[in-house]
């Protein structure tokens, strides 16, 4: 356990370091949902209801699924390369490689996502402390789920790497258009409606404006962590598969 | 240092079966320097693979530093370093903090991983490249760096899978002026690949040869040129009649005005065979001798030269 906990701090420092070597990089990989909260959050000002209440949690999620999706790009470019066979030769624990990387993914998650809630206070945000925390906590169960999915797959499409982006460019746009993530869905027509409801990423949705209109009582609040914690569960499961069987194949 | 017994591995490629290490015996003893030689495809990489644990075997045992490679992996693992074909240096991480992160990977402390870090950023002369990433090195400095992070452990054992390929001679040199140095001051056993034919003759004390996921030779560079190829003997004559003439007095083949024959010791043989020649009335123009190179080896050995196939993977 102690060697597990070695390596896995030996990982999270690894790629935290070009992080704190340049911070700037953090801003940057916002660039996407900075635009999103600026350009687009003040055209659906009074569009629907409390915007800021209803858009800031939505940015969020749209960052926690793009985060764990870079992590697994990341992985792929050092499976492509050597460094990742480098340090498969080395005894680093097999679990504690994803449980770094994770980790790296999760730390700077939240980093962003307090950016954004702090930016989005002059705007009119509102801070419902609570409801952020309990929300925050729950985009890290979702963030596990998918950063271990991406790792798998990530694996999976080594070496050449053409899977990876077939998959997180077909499965990563739909889920957040069916989410509501940007535009309502309550005036979808029927089977958009069904689609965004097949979508475990729409619970969390509307899970996380419940918790950020500091309302955590709402049953949306327990289908979205079931949605969440269904997805780290599947995410874990799979992830550990990809590492039993070999990153190396 | 290394002792196979029956290795093999069996790869499954669109439901088709490809045996591409078949049965492998092999040992090697504690400080040699030994070439894995072979055109691509020969099963070099895999078998390296599967000495360094990225790979299990399907059939067959590796006892490698004195472990099992199926049955203690991490025992190998803390014992062997590995120098891949690719660059071993993640593009985002600077120079040291590979090195630093490789040492934390083997246990040592943050300070103790340190102090190796600068020692061999000294002993490869990386130290002025210290805070760079790899994009910015060239490929001689970033070979030289894959090896640095292959020692920091201080292993008995290093692997090197092709280490001097693409890169220009000077580099080539200086990255085997740091392999033979290794060997010098620590007696570190070596274990490469590599397809550059020459480097495996003037570098290994000991040429392993493998097509076809077997093993077809195995010895010193001579050993294998005098017992598998010889020298050979090449007469020039005025006219094609005069060659054929030669080759019916002296043997070997003719091409042209070209003879071409092998014999044990070219330089000593050379002057017989030209008074041979001369009471048989052939004239020759030009002799020369030519010792044999490997390349004459895996010839001799499947019929097919090394370079022939010998395409980039």
């Amino acid at each position: 356990m102690t060697t597990f906990l070695r390596d896995t701090v030996t990982v999270f420092s690894r790629e935290l370091a070009p992080v704190l070597r340049q911070p700037v990089g953090l801003l940057i990989e916002m660039g996407q949902p900075l635009l999103f909260l600026f350009l687009f959050g003040v055209l659906l000002d009074g569009a629907v209801g409390s915007s800021w209440q209803w858009f800031v949690p939505g940015i969020l999620v749209m960052m926690c699924l793009t985060g764990p999706m870079s992590a697994g790009y990341t992985l792929l470019v050092e499976l492509i390369g050597g460094s990742m066979e480098r340090l498969l030769v080395t005894p680093l624990n097999r679990t504690a490689m994803l449980v770094g990387r994770t980790m790296k993914a999760l730390v700077t998650f939240l980093v962003q996502a307090v950016l954004i809630i702090v930016l989005a206070l002059p705007l009119g945000f509102e801070l419902h402390a609570a409801g952020v925390l309990a929300g925050l906590a729950q985009l890290m169960a979702l963030g596990v789920g998918l950063g271990a999915l991406s790792f798998a797959l990530a694996v999976k499409s080594a070496p050449d790497g053409t899977l990876f982006y077939i998959v997180s460019q077909s499965v990563l746009f739909p889920l957040l258009l069916l989410s509501g993530v940007l535009l309502p869905l309550d005036s979808a027509p029927g089977w958009l409606d069904v689609l965004g409801h097949v979508n475990p990423v729409t619970y969390v949705v509307e899970a996380q404006r419940a918790l950020f209109s500091g309302d955590l009582t709402a049953p949306s609040v327990l289908y979205g962590t079931v949605a969440a914690c269904l997805v780290a569960a599947a995410g874990l499961y799979t992830g550990n598969a990809a590492m039993r069987r070999g990153v190396t194949a | 240092m290394i002792s196979t017994r029956g290795l093999t591995r069996v790869f499954t490629v669109k439901k088709e079966t490809v045996e591409a290490v078949r049965g492998i015996d092999l040992d090697v003893e504690a400080g040699q320097l030994v070439a894995f030689l072979g055109p691509n495809g020969a099963g070099k990489s895999t078998t390296l693979r599967m000495l360094t644990t990225l790979l299990p075997p399907t059939s067959g045992t590796a006892t490698v530093a004195g472990h099992d490679v199926a049955r203690d992996p991490g025992g190998v693992r803390a014992r062997i370093g590995y120098v891949g074909q690719k660059n071993s240096a993640g593009e985002n991480h600077r120079v040291r903090d590979e090195l630093v992160t490789q040492g934390r990977c083997y246990g040592l402390s943050h300070r103790e991983a340190a102090g190796r870090a600068d020692e061999l950023l000294d002993l490869l002369d990386l130290a002025p490249l210290a805070t760079r990433t790899p994009a910015t090195l060239s490929g001689g400095q970033r070979r030289r760096l894959d090896i640095a992070l292959g020692l920091v452990h201080r292993p008995a054992l290093l692997f090197l899978d092709e280490p001097s390929t693409g890169l220009d001679p000077k580099s080539r040199a200086e990255i085997w002026g740091h392999i033979l140095a290794l060997r010098q001051v620590y007696g570190t056993t070596l274990f490469l690949t590599t397809h550059y034919l020459e480097e495996a003759d003037t570098m290994a004390e000991r040429v392993v040869i493998i097509d076809g996921g077997r093993i077809i030779a195995d010895g010193t560079a001579g050993e294998l040129k005098n017992d598998l190829a010889g020298d050979h003997i090449t007469i020039t004559t005025a006219t094609e009649q005069d060659a054929r003439a030669a080759v019916r007095v002296g043997g070997g083949a003719a091409e042209g005005v070209t003879v071409r024959l092998r014999v044990a010791n070219a330089a000593a043989a050379l002057p017989e065979y030209l008074r041979t020649l001369e009471s048989a009335g052939v004239k020759a123009l030009t002799a020369e001798t030519s010792r044999p190179t490997l390349d004459d080896v895996f010839l001799t050995l499947t019929g097919r030269s090394l370079t022939d196939d010998d395409l980039p993977a």
